[in-house]
């Protein structure tokens, strides 16, 4: 009982903002998960849009092998990466491996299938209500991807938050290309993982609070946008 | 009435549609005349819709030609023509955009889009919605939208797949007399129904399809006096069943 009363206050000095090495942590590992799922959107969209519209040869093993690595496991998608950015490796020359950027790639690989098969499930669903229009309007498949992003915009940012909730949570392929060096590239799962196993507590608890509030942030946030969603698609 | 600037009529000769060995629209002949209203009449099935498909390019024909009568490219033709659809395609967005969005589609500018679409919704009394989200809006005032939508891309030529099918008596009373203003503008309109009220009210020409086949062009009123074919006598007399 005792013990408990050291790790709570300290919790809350780490909270108030004791230690500008806490809230680097939590900088940096917001730097990382928004820099990915942001490039991760910029080429997801107009992917899955695409896969969604384009019918091209082996396009059905395509969306069956994205719908697949929407559960790649982190640790082997980290491995992957480490052994192309490691010295030998094939991308080696780039310097990248145990920088924050190996980390954005190893995220940006995580999210990008999540995006994808979201993106395409959502545009194939939208298709089939609009095709007859478009076409009237003399609009094919490819005139027709801006249009359909645009109007499943709501559908489309939740989908972007799912991904920010993966990158947000994810420890596994960050610790192996970041290396988790103090001060560097040490984000808040990283840390987490670090000090629980060292045996600091209150520093591991606090980036929890954290991180759960984050994690609260981003479903709000999800909700409130698929509220509106609904007033403009007839549902509410 | 021949109009040597219009693309119309439009003569269907021979057409077929095939599905896994079975034929679903059998029309040997049918000319859409110009400025007409064109109504496309029968019983559930008969395939009214299909045809109405494939004269507007939706649905290509396993055989048969669709000739306009000015030799025009299938981008003109596309341009000249607009279809609404039985439920109404409406865009996740306000009536405005549904209406800008159309005629960015046909290549219109930014600034008179929105004029021209501005003029349409005055000219079918949907301001006062102009900024409502248009999938909240009723049956009636969707339908609304649909034609309006369709009318401010200027065709020549409108398809219109049971207008009035899912309305009440005001509601499509509100249709017929859009339809009235299109007529009068000098739109060629060609409406599937199988409502013989509509039909009797304003149809200048009917087409009577039974079982996918055209079994009878005429004349509006002549069609409703002395139809020439057995079928037709049935539907008219609520004896036609399958």
């Amino acid at each position: 009982m005792q013990q408990d009363a050291v790790p709570i206050s300290s919790i809350l000095s780490l909270l108030t903002g004791d230690g500008g090495n806490f809230l680097g942590i939590i900088f940096l590992s917001l730097q990382v998960t928004i820099t990915a799922v942001t490039c991760a959107g910029l080429v997801g969209l107009p992917l899955g849009a695409g896969l969604a519209l384009v019918r091209f040869p082996g396009r059905t093993v395509i969306i069956v092998l994205v719908n697949t690595m929407m559960g790649f496991p982190p640790v082997v998608a980290g491995l992957a990466i480490f052994l192309l950015l490691s010295r030998s490796g094939p991308l080696g020359e780039l310097g990248l491996l145990f920088t924050p950027k190996a980390m954005m790639i190893a995220q940006f690989v995580l999210v990008l299938p999540i995006i994808v098969a979201l993106t395409r499930q959502t545009i194939e669903d939208l298709w089939t209500e609009y095709q007859d229009h478009m076409t009237s309007l003399g609009a094919g498949r490819l005139r027709s991807i801006p249009t359909l992003l645009w109007d499943a915009r709501f559908s489309l940012v939740t989908t972007l938050l799912a991904g920010l909730g993966r990158a947000s949570a994810e420890v596994g392929a960050i610790l192996i290309v970041g290396g988790n060096i103090a001060g560097f590239t040490r984000t808040m799962t990283t840390s987490i993982a670090l000090e629980t196993s060292k045996g600091d507590l209150p520093l591991a608890m606090a980036l929890g609070v954290v991180l759960m509030s984050l994690t609260l942030v981003i479903n709000s946030l999800a909700f409130g946008i698929s509220r509106v969603g609904a007033r403009f698609s007839g549902k509410s | 009435m021949r109009d040597t600037t219009s693309m119309l009529p439009l003569i269907v000769r021979d057409l077929r549609l095939e599905m896994d060995g079975r034929t679903l629209l059998d029309v040997p002949l049918a000319r859409i005349q110009n400025r007409q209203r064109n109504v496309i009449l029968g019983p559930n099935g008969a395939g009214k819709s299909l045809f109405l498909r494939v004269c507007h390019g939706l649905i290509a024909p396993t055989s048969g030609r669709i000739e306009y009568t000015l030799p025009v490219s299938a981008t003109e033709i596309r341009r000249k023509q607009a279809m609404v659809f039985q439920k109404p395609v409406m865009l996740r967005r306000s009536v405005r955009a549904n209406f800008t969005h159309a005629l960015a589609m046909a290549g219109v500018g930014w600034y008179e889009r929105r004029r021209m679409a501005d003029e349409a919704m005055a000219q079918f009394g949907l301001s006062g919605l102009a900024d409502s989200p248009a999938r909240v809006l009723s049956g009636g005032e969707q339908q609304r939208l649909a034609i309006a939508r369709a009318a401010s891309l200027g065709p020549d030529l409108l398809f219109l797949d049971e207008p009035t099918s899912s309305l009440d008596p005001t509601a499509s009373r509100q249709i017929e007399d859009m339809l009235d203003v299109l007529h009068e503008r000098g739109v060629t309109l060609v409406l599937t129904t199988h409502d013989l009220g509509l039909a009797r009210r304003f149809a200048d020409v009917i087409f009577f399809f039974h079982n996918g086949r055209l079994v009878e062009e005429n004349d509006a009123e002549r069609f409703f006096t002395q139809p020439e074919t057995e079928e037709a006598k049935a539907f008219l007399e609520h004896r036609l069943f399958w």
